[in-house]
Parts: structure tokens; sequence; C-alpha cells
């Protein structure tokens, strides 16, 4: 026993030279900075130093080819008064978030849940579902789902087939256009269910054999256990694709050709900063864009959390 | 995960069945658009968008020749750049994120819970915050319209998902290990390259899989800083290819094309399939 603490305690600093002092304390910590290095240099100047620049550039105009000017809280004033599209930005990005993430998850559940039960070809549905989730992010998919919503697409194909019903271009209609987009969030649902899929084998299975034994019904005890005992993993679940919802960028600049239309009803909020930024060279407009943007983020995160005290539990807390 | 639990009863009979009709319905729903998309890189352009079921009259990947050089610059480029970025991208975390995750893991030094927390705390910041600065950074270093923007980052570790996730795996690895290393005279460097590389390839692998699929999907990216044709990446060529023909015609080549550009994606889906799953059933992993 004796020999593991002194290996212990060697161990704990490192290269062995147990010298007191300053110089000791930076002989010891060298080779720590050292492994350190490239992610402090990456740190610094890719991350840190651009973010408090981004935050300076926020109070300025700024356009590339001139140095920025100074324009206090211009461009924030400009935001939250007066920018029209930036109304339409948010409202547009908040109803895709709001829509998208309860419908993904749901199905996400739902599929799991059967999956959970089935024990034959689980691996075969699981990596089929999957699937979606890692090429939906591709330019490619976005190309394809504007032409299966187009006006002689899949979608209106099957819909004549089935209906005899002539749909219109969904993509190009300004109160459906949106929901393409929901939809092909939804077609993603492949990597919430496998991380459900994990949660749901966590549960053990003699509470539903004691409740199936009270009586219980499946619905009874799908309110009473699965979901209780599952709300840490459907908690991750909908930060993670809340944060995911607010950033999506490339389907909606596909599916509208990079403007956000029609009439803007895809104008996702980082469409938006990108047209600013680089479309129209407005810099520190794009800035103070990308720090509200923070500032949404965080407080859905908060509002999240906060609520989590009255429906999350985990196990080891007492109740 | 395992594929089957023997904890998990299997339901009655008729209930099975009643699941896999479920199930083979959300099959056919998730994959068709797929499907329908390869189906139609192989059809005239007025059967595409008249029937929706209909087989191809014939195995004909004419189009697929056809799209390939429907931009002045031909596909082949685009994907030896996009390779290019791809693997450098893995290269680049791989190293970069295991020394830091090395780091954190296990030595000890001056400040270290502080440059975790930071470390952690970059996790949460969108993209956006960024995304001017750094442009305006690699703008003046003259780096625009080249691959530098895209690859040097990860060369300095700016993924600290990855990091994070190394991290996890790092501290699982048995001290007991490095502490033989030690008393055999083993310095850090060596511990970290004999030892723990060599015993964390599942995570490697992991974060290799993930920075290529991310890489090679990227669009906000290469669209910020690559302007010149030859320099694009395979999605940059996609996009410029619907925007030639207004997206209304060459939509057999145009499927070609985007079938094509998923390939990648989708071998290495079929070759590291469990080893994806489990990444992303550990809760870490988004997508």
């Amino acid at each position: 026993m004796s020999s593991v603490t002194t290996i212990k305690d060697r161990q704990s600093d490192l290269p062995v030279h147990a010298t007191g002092g300053w110089r000791g304390e930076f002989r010891r910590s060298l080779p720590g900075y050292l492994f350190l290095l490239p992610w402090l240099v990456g740190f610094f100047a890719l991350t840190l130093g651009p973010t408090l620049a981004s935050l300076y550039l926020s109070f300025t105009d700024y356009d590339l080819l001139t140095p920025p000017r100074w324009a206090g809280l211009k461009n924030y004033d400009y935001a939250f008064v007066h920018d029209a599209r930036l109304r339409s930005a948010v409202w547009v990005t908040l109803k895709y978030v709001l829509w998208s993430v309860p419908l993904k998850l749901s199905v996400a559940l739902g599929l799991a849940m059967v999956l959970d039960r089935s024990v034959r070809g689980v691996g075969f549905y699981r990596a089929t579902f999957y699937l979606p989730s890692l090429l939906g992010a591709s330019v490619a998919v976005a190309v394809l789902w504007r032409q299966i919503f187009g006006a002689n697409g899949l979608v209106n194909q099957l819909l004549l087939l089935t209906t005899g019903l002539k749909g219109i271009s969904w993509v190009s209609h300004p109160d459906y256009a949106l929901w393409t987009l929901i939809a092909l969030a939804v077609w993603q649902f492949g990597s919430p269910m496998i991380i459900f899929l994990a949660g749901l084998r966590q549960i053990p299975q003699d509470l539903y054999e004691a409740a199936s034994m009270d009586g219980a019904s499946g619905w009874r005890q799908f309110w009473r256990i699965t979901l209780p005992l599952l709300a840490p993993v459907i908690f991750f679940n909908l930060v993670f694709q809340m944060i995911e919802g607010f950033k999506a960028f490339t389907q909606a600049f596909i599916i509208s050709g990079g403007e956000g239309g029609p009439i803007d009803s895809t104008l996702f909020y980082s469409l938006y900063l990108y047209i600013e930024a680089f479309a129209n060279f407005r810099m520190g407009y794009a800035s103070a864009l990308a720090w509200l943007l923070l500032i949404i983020i965080a407080i859905f995160t908060a509002i999240a959390f906060a609520s989590s005290k009255y429906w999350v539990y985990y196990e080891d807390e007492a109740r | 995960m395992s594929e089957t639990h023997p904890d998990r009863p299997v339901g009655n009979i008729r209930h099975e069945w009643l699941r896999h009709l479920v199930l083979g319905f959300a099959v056919l729903v998730m994959v068709y658009p797929l499907i329908w998309m390869f189906m139609s890189s192989m059809k005239p352009d007025d059967l595409i968008f008249s029937n929706p079921t209909a087989l191809p009259k014939s195995l004909d990947f004419s189009s697929y020749g056809r799209g390939w050089n429907v931009l002045r610059v031909s596909f082949g480029n685009f994907y030896l750049n996009s390779f290019i970025i791809s693997i450098s991208a893995v290269v680049g975390n791989l190293m970069s994120c295991s020394l830091t995750a090395y780091a954190f893991a296990r030595l000890h030094f001056w400040g270290k819970t502080f440059w975790f927390a930071l470390m952690m705390g970059t996790l949460m910041l969108p993209y956006h915050v960024t995304l001017v600065p750094q442009y305006v950074l690699f703008l003046n270093l003259g780096w625009v319209n080249s691959f530098l923007p895209l690859i040097v980052p990860k060369f300095l570790a700016v993924d600290a998902f990855f990091i994070f996730l190394m991290v996890q795996f790092f501290r699982g690895i048995p001290r007991e290990i490095d502490e033989a290393a030690i008393m055999d005279g083993c310095g850090p460097w060596r511990i970290y390259w004999k030892i723990m590389l060599p015993l964390s390839t599942p995570v490697l692998a992991t974060a290799a899989i993930f920075s290529f699929i991310w890489t090679y999907d990227d669009f906000l990216g290469p669209l910020i800083y690559l302007n010149d044709m030859k320099s694009y990446t395979v999605p940059l060529a996609l996009r410029a290819f619907v925007d030639s023909s207004g997206g209304d015609s060459h939509y057999a080549e145009l499927f070609a094309m985007s079938s094509l550009s998923l390939i990648p994606v989708f071998i290495v889906f079929l070759a590291f399939q469990r080893l994806i799953i489990r990444g992303v059933a550990l809760g870490a992993l988004k997508r």
C-alpha cells in the first residue's frame, strides 16, 4: 500500500524535479504548457482575439476597405428599432426552432421506443434511421430537397398519384417554404433517436414489470416511468437540438438560392448575418448581429435550464 | 451498445410484425428521397418529374460523365480539393486535439483548471461570433482564396469538442500504466506517443471520422474563403451547378453529381457504422 502512495505522489509532479518555489513550479509546468501550445495559440489567435475584436467591431462601421469607424450604439439601435428584415429573420428562426425541435424529438422518441422492444434487425433499423442525420447537412441533400418539394417534385407526384390533387411549388411559396426546411430537420431525427435508445436501455425493466403487475396501462407506464426516467436525456437532446437549430445555415442558403426567399420566409438568422457581412460588407453590423445571436441562444438555454428544475430529475439526486 | 438485450422481452408475435410494419414504413419514408435521387440520375428529365416510382429504363450512367464536366472546371478537381482539405483537417485535429487532451487529462501544470474551464467555454460559443474577425485576420494574412483558412485552425485545436471527447477517453485509461512507464524513465512525450495514442484508437478513430465528414460537408467555410472556381470544394461546385443552370435544366446531371457527392460519406458510414453509432450514443456527438 505504501509503495502505491509514493508512486501517486511522484506522478502528481510529472517530471520528477522536486524543487520548491516558482522555479520548481515553472519546471513542473513546462511540459504541460508545451503540450498545450497549439491550443493556446489557437485560443488566443482564433477564438479569444476574434471574440473581443467582434465585440469592438459591433460598435463600429466597417466595410473592410476603410478602417472601422466608431459608431457607438448605432448598430444595436438599428437592429432593435429599425431593421424590419432582422425582425423577420428572428421570427423565421424562432418558428423553425420551435416547430422542428419538438417534432424531431417526438419522432425520435417514438421510434426509439418501438426499436427498444424489437429484437430482430435493430442494428439495421438504427443504421438506416441514422443515415439521414449524417447526410442531411450536405449541399447535395439540400439540392435534392429543393427538387422534391418543387412544382413537379416527388411530393407533388405522390400527391397526384394518391389523391389526384395538383400541388403547388412548396419551396417557392412563402407560406410553405419554411415547412420544407422543418421537414428536412425532422428527417434527421436519427441522432437524437440513438441517444434516446441508449437512454431507454438504462431504465430498469423490473419497473415496468412491477407496474404491469399493479395493472398500470402502457400509456400510464409511459407517463409515469419512461418519461420521468428519460428526462435527463430529453433535456440534453432538447438543448442540443435547439442550439443547432439557431445555427442552421446551409439548408436555407441552398433552398432559397442564398437569399432567404420567397419574401424572406426562409431567411434564417445565420443566413441574414452572412448576407450582411459578405454580400453587403457591413462587417460592424454583422458583428452586432453575432452578439445578439449569442444573447438569444444564451437566453433560450437559460430558460431550458431554469425549467429543468421542474421536470428533470437525476437518479443520484434526492427527490 | 450491443445488438440485443437479454432483459428486453420480445413482445408477442402479433406485436412483433406490427412493429416491423411501422418500422418498415418509416424506413421507406426515410430512404425513398435518396433512392429517388439516385434513380432520377439515370432518367431523362421528362420522366423524372412525371412518374415517382418508375425505375430507369436502363442502367444509363451517361449523365455522370456529362455532369462531371458541366462546369468549366471538372469535378475531379473539386473532389481533389475536398479531399486535400478534409484529410488535412483530420490530421490536424488528431494531432492538436490529442496533444491538448493529454495535457488536460494527465499533466499537472499551473493554471490547469482555469484553462480547462476556458476550453469548455469555447464549446458554447457559436461560430458567428468569431466569423467576421477571423475573416479579417485571414484576409490580412493574404490567405483568402487558399485552403489555409480551412486547414490551419484545425492544427491549432479550435474544435474543442474533440478535445473534450479525448480528455474523457484518456481519463479512463488506468493511471497504473503511465506510472509503470514513469518508473521505467519515460517522459511525458514518450507516454503520450507510445502509450496513450496506441491505447486510444477508438476515440481517435471517432474524431477522425467526424472531422472528415464535417469538413467534407462544410459549406460556409469554403463559401467565404474560396472564390476561384479552381479551388472550389464539392459542395461549392454543386451550388455553382444549381446557380449556373438556374436549377432548371440538366436535372439528371444535377442528381448524378449530388448522388456522387454523398458516396464518400456513405462509404465512411458503412465502414465505421458501429463506431459512429456508439459515438453518437455517448450523448456527445451531434448529427
